[in-house]
């Protein structure tokens, strides 16, 4: 049996368990100062003056620089954004503000000083005066005549207004229909919170003019061409980024951020090494958040509860600026996904991304996805309750059977794959569902803490992405993978990949795919990532495209290192190139086993070139830029089991059981890691996380005292299984695990509670069910005012 | 102005000056170079940065490195003992309890405090004993089972 599908222990393991993995802050370089960012108490407001002169002064200070220094320096100085939709609005989006400030956290000033303690003590010495202007947070609302207004050049704060699907269609099946459902939704704001703080230690050769960035990424080749082309000007080949041990990221380590530019900045101004570590309030404040759409959501149903048309209708805010992928997340990621995993035959969305006076939205874990999913899976039980069936049930009904895949949906995918009642049964199975329903049941006789059984059938395209498609769509990046294999003279093997890992185990799991096709041992490959200048080009890890497109990139690049081996091997087996077999790690004659060359001795040959084939070039060295042929569709169905205190408002979690459908797989000990860690992001979007502001833009959960992140004695140990369905597409046949979890869990959750809550007559809570809410529905439903 | 602190870490014993504002974390990061022992969130409300001192569980990312003075340590660099890895680290990598691995040293710190306190602790004990340690990548799920399994000697 290969090595493939099997649970290789992480190499990446050895020096994390004995605090030996170097992080960002862990580097320190010769000659190294600090910066600290002066960042904006406001959310809106006009800058007056900066006063700069006591900072300057203080001791250990060796500079302060404003917007009007980068000026001076010529830079372009703007972080920019990656994706353009038809007629978008794009304002400028400066590294330090200029005259005006959009949220709290917006850069003003960088101080730079010989220990971060003075440039902590300097920071506050800068004086901005500033001119506050009114704020609006809500994506909605912002949308409103004579709502405060962040950009001239988008009336109404509004960034796109675009739109999938046939309207007209959708409008005649709603006209048509036996039964309508329509609810409100909100989905709330999230903080990414990677443990690990952004970071970034830029150095600048000025003798040769290059520029090394040590920092946060999750694509550095990405963050290389942004910082070159829109924030400093610096040719491309003169910057390196690199990427020590990443402590996570979820997204919020995939944009290019102003601070990371303001840091290489100061370290070519200075001509030393600058070193700037976000703390968790800065993090808070600026690392990207997730999700905050207001929705209204329409289901049309015949009499049977067949499902006949979907229309949503979005606001999303897009925050202060347009981050670097943020308009593709509640468009192409999100309407695209609207038909679930289901068969609809009209579907209609309209999405207003707008500006607030918050920070930017972009990517976060399952990016679009999570949020489609949610309107969708909500619908669906309130479907099913309007009709009067089983949850379970009405999904069935309505699922895309098996016999219609390839299934081009009404927005713009189409499905490649699919066995949704597969893993549906498989669900159930364990759940023991008509057990669970028979003690729901009793439980509803007998008073006490209320039980909630609740569904998420989801789906989601991941694998980002076909490159063509995605350029149609307004991505400015194509979103191949490259890799790079390197055989040695000895046979062992250096795999360079641009897909940068940041606790996924590329280390382990990439050597495994090359370990299986040359039939070595993952302990003969290398895998180097994270380092523009040891890799090719990449385009990163995020999206669950690691494995699918970085992975097929890797054994494209292999395959072929293979064909040319074996060009050797018949030469110097003297037979036909077609009669050559290739296995465990030997290459014989076909029917003539007996007549064997090693891969090693193979190998040996391609450097010793003394006796090569005519016109080969000596050498074993292949490159593979692999561009999907279409996404990858995982799928799965959860079911979360809760049991809800009425006297408290409490939910407890009794049972979080997931079935997910990630194709092969390539490690499952990975995969189910990936999976727990998503359902936890996933259980705290549903029952805790809320990033809240105030009406004046103030984030009343900037640190983690206010906001509620998951933790061990809230959580169950989950109960995860698997089905298998291939993707047809990519030589591994594997889809993408990263996000699943954190796709289809707000929605399982949600439903479970609202399960629990439904004889109450409790139709629609959103996200976080936190206790306070439950109890205020609770009593409501009694009739007290609360 | 500096006052003088000896503080034994991992077995070693140190005599510095240290300014009295500065963080044990910092400290220990940037005047003795460990920097195993990692910092979230300077709030005492992630435990990444828990160290042992004194035998004691302590997020040194709230401590001075003044009430330092006198104490002994021990940060995730002076867990494994004579080159064999303690069991909790084993066990952490056997049961996949780690992905980006920034909030490991913390949570193996505090695991170690709980064996220590309690060598057979159930599930339920475990999640109770690693509610102030934050991870976002593993939804603790593999961490549990290798507390259990370093407590249960299968490491």
């Amino acid at each position: 049996m290969g090595v493939l599908g099997t649970s290789v222990k992480r190499r990446e393991d050895a020096a994390l368990i004995t605090g030996a993995g170097k992080y960002t802050d862990d580097l320190t370089l010769h000659g190294m100062v600090h910066a600290i960012i002066v960042r904006s108490p406001y959310a809106h407001a006009k800058i007056l003056r900066i006063d700069t002169d006591a900072a300057r002064q203080a001791p250990g200070v060796l500079a302060v620089y404003t917007a009007a220094d980068l000026a001076a320096a010529g830079l372009p100085g703007v972080v920019p954004t990656a994706w353009l939709l038809p007629d978008i609005k794009t304002p400028e989006h400066p590294i330090l503000a200029k005259d005006r400030v959009r949220h709290v956290g917006d850069g003003v000033a960088v101080v730079v000083a010989e220990s971060r303690a003075a440039a902590r003590d300097a920071a506050d010495l800068v004086l901005v005066d500033y001119d506050p202007l009114d704020a609006v947070v809500d994506p909605k609302k912002a949308t409103a005549d004579g709502a405060p207004q962040l950009f001239d050049e988008a009336p109404n704060n509004i960034a796109f207004d675009w739109n999938l699907g046939d309207e007209a269609k959708t409008e005649a099946a709603f006209q048509s229909a036996a039964h309508k459902v329509e609810v409100d939704l909100r989905n709330n704001r999230l903080i990414p919170h990677a443990i690990e703080p952004r970071a970034c230690l830029a150095s600048f050769e000025a003798a040769t003019g290059e520029l090394t960035l040590r920092m946060t990424s999750q694509n550095p080749h990405v963050h290389r061409l942004l910082m070159c082309i829109a924030s400093l000007g610096l040719p491309e080949h003169k910057i390196r980024v690199i990427t020590p041990e990443v402590g996570g990221g979820f997204g919020s380590k995939i944009h290019h951020y102003p601070d990371e530019a303001i840091t290489a900045f100061c370290a070519m101004q200075l001509k030393r090494p600058v070193k700037w570590i976000a703390t968790r309030s800065e993090t808070n404040l600026t690392d990207a958040h997730g999700r905050d759409h207001v929705s209204k959501a329409e289901l049309a149903l015949d009499s049977g509860g067949r499902i006949t048309g979907l229309r949503v209708h979005t606001w999303a805010a897009m925050g202060a600026y347009l981050s670097t992928f943020a308009p593709a997340v509640p468009t192409y990621l999100y309407g695209t996904l609207l038909s679930g995993q289901y068969d609809i035959p009209a579907i209609y969305v309209r999405v207003w991304g707008t500006f607030t006076n918050t920070t930017p939205v972009d990517a976060y874990r399952g990016a679009g996805r999570p949020e489609a999913t949610y309107v969708v899976e909500r619908l669906m039980d309130l479907g099913a309750q309007e009709v009067g069936m089983d949850p379970a049930a009405f999904r069935r009904l309505n699922f895309v059977p098996n016999d219609q895949f390839p299934y081009p949906t009404q927005v713009a995918l189409e499905y490649d794959s699919g066995n949704y009642g597969g893993a549906m049964d498989r669900a159930l199975e364990i759940a023991d569902y008509e057990a669970l329903r028979a003690q729901q049941a009793e439980r509803r006789t007998k008073g006490g803490k209320l039980l909630g059984i609740g569904f998420s059938s989801f789906i989601e395209a991941c694998g980002l992405a076909p490159s063509q498609v995605a350029g149609a769509l307004g991505a400015q990046a194509g979103l191949w993978e490259s890799a790079k294999i390197r055989v040695h003279p000895t046979g062992t093997v250096t795999v360079y990949t641009g897909s940068s890992s940041h606790g996924q185990g590329h280390h382990t799991t990439f050597a495994q795919i090359v370990a299986d096709r040359l039939g070595c041992g993952v302990e003969q490959v290398e895998v180097i990532h994270g380092d523009t200048a040891q890799v090719q080009f990449g385009m990163g890890t995020y999206g669950s495209r690691s494995a699918a497109v970085g992975g097929s990139a890797i054994a494209t690049a292999v395959d072929k290192a293979i064909v040319k081996a074996k060009k050797i091997a018949a030469h110097l087996l003297e037979a036909a190139e077609e009669d050559i077999v290739f296995e465990d790690g030997q290459f014989h004659v076909q029917g003539v086993p007996s007549k064997t060359q090693a891969w090693g001795d193979v190998v040996l040959q391609a450097y010793l070139a003394h006796n090569l084939p005519e016109d080969m070039e000596p050498g074993l060295e292949t490159t593979s830029f692999y561009n999907p042929a279409n996404f990858t569709f995982p799928f799965g169905t959860h079911i979360a089991v809760v049991e809800v205190d009425p006297e408290t408002g409490e939910v407890e979690i009794q049972r979080y059981i997931a079935v997910d459908d990630v194709g092969n797989v390539i490690n499952p000990m990975i995969v189910e890691g990936q999976v727990h860690g998503g359902l936890a992001q996933g259980i705290g979007q549903g029952l805790w996380e809320e990033a809240v502001y105030d009406e004046s833009g103030q984030l009343l959960t900037g640190t983690l005292m206010d906001y509620a992140l998951p933790r061990a004695h809230k959580l169950v140990s989950f109960e995860t299984d698997r089905t298998v369905t291939p993707c047809p597409h990519n030589p591994l046949g594997v889809k993408g695990v990263g996000e699943a979890g954190a796709i289809c869990s707000p929605a399982a959750i949600s439903n479970a509670v609202l399960d629990a809550l439904a004889p109450l007559g409790v139709r629609h809570l959103d996200m976080p069910l936190t206790p306070e809410k439950v109890w205020r529905a609770i009593e409501a439903s009694k009739g007290g005012q609360h | 102005m500096t006052q003088r602190i000896s503080v034994t870490v991992n077995g070693q014993l140190y005599e510095r000056d240290v300014e009295p504002r500065q963080l044990l974390v910092h400290f220990l990061r940037e005047d003795l170079e460990l920097t195993g022992t990692n910092i979230g969130c300077e709030t005492s409300l992630c435990g990444a940065c828990t160290i042992l001192m004194d035998g004691q569980a302590v997020k040194c990312c709230t401590q001075l490195a003044v009430q330092a003075d006198g104490t002994t340590i021990t940060t995730i660099e002076g867990l494994a003992q004579n080159g064999q890895l303690h069991p909790l680290q084993e066990a952490f990598r056997e049961e996949h309890g780690l992905q980006c691995g920034y909030c490991t040293p913390g949570m193996i710190m505090t695991s170690a405090y709980l064996l220590q306190e309690n060598p057979h602790p159930d599930e339920s004990e475990i999640r109770e004993a690693l509610k102030g340690n934050l991870c976002r990548c593993t939804g603790y799920h593999n961490i549990v089972k290798a507390v259990r399994r370093a407590a249960e000697g299968g490491a």
